[in-house]
């Protein structure tokens, strides 16, 4: 019974962290991009007089979208129109249950690990989750029953299946390195010290994976360099015909995607929840030094060492979407098949041979 | 292949927004701190409670000016309502008991809804009866009717 009891609380208490993390991102973007163009940014919402740098905007936002009629042209498949903004969500909000937010917790008499599932085949969950995103995307564009959503639709499915390539080959080599494919197990090994001083994290041992990672995992996210499937400035994408929560759905994936993004490129590579030489005892420093600090002080650094490494990939994200202008369609499959993938394998072939001489 | 020479402005590009984001944060934080930045983070002006002053030649609403003695100056000579391209300036002239003066608006209005605020009725004006210089631009209204300023309003 409380095993299924502290199930359903790590399940309640992941989503609420990842949609509030959704919130906040609305917000980060916003006023990350004026910034980066010398400006202000939304600040104008405001409780009672207080505006908290435009804090309550998202709010604003999204109690507008609830109100906004939900549209429907007759033409549309009814059913599959409805789903399709649900699957797309569902499919990215699920791979938050394999991410480690922390390591192994002891409450009371038991061990309470601070992960939602910590699956065996953690590593393939998350890529499979994330490609059967993509039926969200082909589906919203057939269904729309406008040629237009529905070429944004197959682009989109071109964009991401190619992609998925590159991101799966990225991680064979990371797989090759940590010989697990367990979430937990990947970070704990991160843990490690190369040559006594380096920390084990993946962008000290798979540097080639990690660029080849990124790029191909940003494609994922169909946000601006690779925003071909929505086009929302130019071309018309898959949600055309999706006005009203539908559409907000479909606004929140992208976030989503940006913060699950995140934590796959923190989990893989950037060492989860560790913090370079801080052990359960403490911090033991290279150069000979020891730090003692009581156990829930280490957990309670670690779980804010994941959060701030996920905070900066998302600015991170922010960042190149406010920099970088579209690719065209033939560069996005240029950059994909004839860069990206070549490039994993090269990587796969680099890792193999060094994998195999070092023992 | 071709496109391997953008790598390294790919980069470039990055650290140029960084820096535009680095250099802008470091003034909005000073100014947060109550210090006194060298310049603002942002190049907004927060326009209702902050305004930029207006340029001394800007056009702005028309107002109508008086002699001394406090009747308007304009003459109904309909030099403005001729000239004006927008055809906004309505006069109908009555006769004035002055001898010197003769004639005088017994209506005088611009329909602001048309007017086009490209000044050429000041600049056509014979007697310096209209000006655009009251600094006024907040001119909207919710009825097209409210739009039609008289000579009442325009004398101010």
């Amino acid at each position: 019974m409380s095993d299924v009891l502290i199930i359903l609380i790590k399940v309640v208490l992941a989503l609420a962290w990842l949609l509030t993390l959704t919130l906040l991102m609305t917000w980060v973007e916003r006023k990350e991009s004026a910034v980066i163009q010398d400006r202000i940014g939304a600040n104008r919402a405001s409780i009672l007089g207080l505006r908290l740098f435009g804090l309550f905007q998202p709010f604003a936002d999204a109690i507008k979208m609830m109100f906004k009629e939900d549209f429907e042209p007759s033409f549309t498949r009814r059913f599959l129109h409805t789903l399709a903004p649900f699957l797309s969500f569902f499919c990215v909000a699920v791979t938050i249950a394999a991410i480690p937010f922390g390591p192994a917790v002891r409450l009371g008499d038991r061990i309470v690990t601070l992960q939602v599932a910590d699956l065996e085949a953690g590593l393939p969950f998350v890529l499979a989750m994330l490609s059967l995103g993509i039926y969200g995307i082909v589906l919203s564009g057939w269904a729309s029953n406008n040629r237009f959503a529905l070429l944004g639709g197959m682009r989109g499915a071109a964009q991401l299946i190619s992609y998925e390539v590159a991101l799966g080959l990225s991680l064979v080599g990371l797989v090759l390195v940590y010989p697990s494919l367990r979430m937990s197990r990947i970070v704990e090994f991160q843990g490690g010290l190369l040559f006594g001083f380096l920390p084990k994290w993946g962008i000290v041992l798979q540097p080639l994976g990690f660029v080849v990672f990124f790029i191909a995992a940003l494609a994922e996210t169909k946000r601006v360099p690779f925003d071909l499937p929505e086009g929302e400035s130019e071309i018309i994408g898959f949600y055309t015909e999706y006005s009203g929560l539908k559409w907000g759905l479909f606004m929140m994936t992208d976030f989503l995607e940006v913060i699950i993004v995140a934590c796959l490129a923190v989990t893989f590579f950037f060492g989860g929840w560790q913090v370079p030489w801080l052990g359960p005892g403490g911090f033991r420093f290279p150069w000979g030094g020891e730090w003692a600090l009581r156990g829930w002080i280490v957990v309670a650094l670690q779980v804010l060492a994941f959060n701030i490494k996920v905070g900066l990939f998302c600015g991170f994200q922010v960042l190149i979407r406010w920099t970088y202008p579209r690719l065209r369609y033939d560069q996005l499959m240029d950059l994909g098949w004839k860069v990206l993938v070549p490039l994993g394998f090269l990587n796969l072939l680099g890792t193999g041979l060094l994998v195999s001489v070092w023992k | 292949m071709k496109s391997w020479g953008y790598l390294v402005e790919i980069v470039r590009g990055v650290l140029i927004t960084t820096r535009h984001f680095l250099v802008n944060m470091f003034f909005h934080t000073v100014a947060f701190l109550g210090l006194k930045p060298r310049r603002p983070g942002a190049v907004t002006i927060q326009y209702p409670e902050k305004r930029k002053k207006l340029a001394g030649r800007h056009r702005s609403l028309h107002r109508l000016t008086r002699r001394e003695n406090g009747l308007p100056r304009c003459v109904a000579c309909l030099l403005c309502a001729t000239v004006c391209p927008s055809e906004c300036i309505t006069v109908e002239a009555a006769e004035d008991p002055d001898p010197e003066v003769q004639k005088r608006p017994e209506r005088f209005s611009i329909d602001l809804g048309r007017c086009c605020f490209c000044g050429l009725c000041v600049e056509a004006c014979p007697e310096d009866a209209i000006r655009m210089d009251t600094g006024v631009i907040e001119l909207a209204e919710t009825r097209r009717e409210a739009l039609d300023y008289g000579l009442e309003d325009l004398l101010q």
